[in-house]
């Protein structure tokens, strides 16, 4: 865009500066409260109204009794485990989707893809939906976790997309030369789609990681319950007692605020950490996935 | 279409039709076979009998839903909900692009953009879990709104400010995320088209409105259909961890109702017939989108 240093655009500018920096405080402020709620003495805590901008006193025995309790350990390895096999289970077939339907030589593609698409648009419902895993046996294993929720029509649109972006003449090369569909999805087709990739990847991640509402309709046992279960029950529904188990009972008042805000760093810290160093591959994938959505 | 053809494909293709099978059996099994289950909205359903020995009884379930007390209740709050979202919040990414694009040190885009984006990396359950805790007697948001003369007790006991908070949030938690999509557009906006503008004196203000709002003006539409076509459903796991009997009134929408009544009072029949409604009329409101999104402009989803 042209720039042209008049009084009118350094106005504009200096209003822009104000707004991104108002929305960066915004975006910052509830992550800060938080981080050093957790950090802060439980009495002073619990005493305290309004926002926190820095510790109230120092302590750590928060994230003691977060990191000493079995229920939020289970819950952090059930979770790494229904991300580790939900996104490889995932990616897997969206890579096979994405592939087979953006080869142009396929007759039924078009209809193949337009029975996927309408079912973004129009389900059977919650019910229906809840008797199908069940009589299916999924109810209250692992299986109710990955399986239902395997593939989602949005990314493997993203993934079609842009498989459709690499040029023919290197598919049919390969063919002269010999090659099934399998060495060329993995020789030629993966490392030419790898941002894309890397963007499902993400996506599908963030999304098991997430997810709790399917958890809490499928699962009983409390042994299966990802973390954000675990989460719910301490921060929703106000229920701290798995995690103030081990502190005796005159004490529990006080740690209850203190420990929920550990929880949530805990729960969080790893995302926000690790979310940066793919934020480069999710904006070109949706750049990918936007020209034809 | 002839036979002929079809067989040649099949013969040629055989190999991707058994890799895409997996997929589509995917599909079939979690998409098609609920949609079939919708049989039982019209059943006195009890889950002995079963779906095929359940009582028939036509549309009685959708009848004593429309003419039930809280019939009106959950449409009202239901089309409130949505459409206030979609009146504060679908605006929100776009304008934040727009702004964002005209961020020249890239160091600094780059910042915003990082920190903007990082509230829609939290989970559902710990957003909920901080809006608890902030809007509760003694919270961060309640101590501002009561210094500025608002209530002071717990703000997610008060009906009236449901929507807001709900809203309010979407908004914080998604306006970085969501702008992605417009930023990509922007991006795809010729630059040629700006320098012409700026020769025929088009100041900033001009070259927003004449040049770079009608080249996202596709991607807008389409993001528009696509918002539609769930304005029914909102984002009902964010309002169950949200409400409570004591917000009902205004909290409570279809989607959450119908998982009350189905999950958590076994009413199955009656809950698929609501969840039905929801879904038909999510489907009409999309297709009327994309009638008129055709009529008016070239663009439309399908």
């Amino acid at each position: 865009m042209q720039y042209r240093n008049t009084s009118s655009n350094r106005i504009f500018d200096f209003f822009n500066a104000t707004i991104m920096i108002l929305i960066c405080v915004c975006s910052l402020f509830p992550i800060v409260h938080v981080i050093f709620a957790s950090l802060s003495d439980p009495m002073k805590l619990t005493a305290h109204e309004g926002i926190i901008l820095w510790p109230l006193g120092f302590t750590l025995k928060g994230y003691q009794l977060v990191f000493s309790n079995s229920n939020i350990l289970i819950g952090y390895m059930n979770t790494i485990f229904y991300v580790v096999v939900g996104v490889i289970l995932s990616t897997f077939l969206t890579i096979l989707g994405g592939y087979v339907l953006s080869r142009k030589s396929l007759l039924w593609r078009n209809t193949i893809m337009f029975f996927i698409t309408f079912t973004m648009f129009f389900n059977g419902g919650l019910i229906p939906f809840y008797m199908v895993v069940k009589n299916l046996h999924m109810t209250n294993t692992r299986f109710a976790i990955i399986i239902p929720t395997a593939i989602s029509v949005f990314n493997l649109i993203i993934m079609r997309t842009s498989l459709m972006k690499i040029p023919e003449s290197l598919e049919e090369s390969a063919k002269i030369d010999g090659a099934g569909h399998f060495i060329i999805i993995t020789k030629i087709v993966i490392p030419l789609a790898k941002s894309t990739i890397a963007t499902i990847v993400l996506f599908y991640a963030v999304g098991i990681w997430n997810s709790w509402f399917n958890a809490t309709i499928f699962l009983n046992d409390r042994n299966l319950f990802p973390l954000q279960v675990i989460l719910k029950e301490i921060l929703v529904q106000d229920d701290t007692s798995a995690v103030l188990n081990s502190v005796d009972a005159g004490n529990t008042d006080i740690y209850r605020s203190l420990v929920k805000y550990c929880t949530i760093v805990v729960a969080t810290l790893p995302v926000l950490c690790f979310y940066p160093f793919v934020q480069k591959y999710f904006v070109s994938g949706v750049m990918i996935g936007s020209v034809k959505g | 279409m002839n036979w002929i053809n079809i067989k040649k494909d099949f013969k040629a293709n055989k190999v991707l039709y058994f890799m895409v099978l997996p997929v589509v059996l995917y599909f079939i099994v979690f998409s098609y076979v609920p949609m079939s289950g919708i049989i039982m909205a019209f059943e006195q359903y009890s889950p002995q009998k079963g779906i095929f020995g359940s009582t028939w009884i036509g549309v009685k379930n959708f009848v004593d839903f429309f003419n039930s007390y809280y019939c009106l209740r959950l449409i009202k709050n239901t089309f409130l909900l949505s459409f206030y979202d979609l009146i504060f919040g679908f605006p929100a990414p776009i304008i934040f692009a727009l702004l964002m694009n005209e961020i020249r040190r890239k160091k600094v885009k780059k910042i915003v953009q990082t920190i903007s984006y990082m509230p829609y990396f939290i989970s559902i359950t710990v957003i909920a879990g901080i809006i608890i805790d902030f809007c509760s007697s003694t919270g961060a948001i309640t101590s501002i709104v009561a210094k500025f003369g608002g209530p002071s007790s717990n703000l997610l006991g008060i009906p009236e400010l449901f929507r807001g908070i709900f809203i309010g949030t979407n908004i914080w938690q998604g306006v970085g995320f969501n702008s992605v999509i417009y930023m990509a557009a922007l991006a795809g906006v010729d630059q040629e088209l700006y320098e012409a503008a700026a020769q025929d004196g088009a100041g900033r203000w001009k070259q927003a409105l004449h040049v770079t709002i009608p080249g996202i003006s596709n991607t807008i539409i389409i993001m528009l259909i696509l918002r539609l076509g769930h304005l029914m459903s909102v984002n009902f796991e964010k309002v169950i961890l949200l409400y409570s009997p004591v917000t009902y009134s205004t909290a409570d929408v279809i989607s959450s109702f119908v998982y009350r009544k189905g999950l958590l009072e076994f009413n199955y029949g009656y809950s698929t017939a609501v969840g039905l409604f929801n879904s038909a009329m999510n489907f009409a409101i999309l297709l009327l989108a994309n009638r008129i999104s055709k009529k008016i402009s070239e663009t439309s989803l399908f």
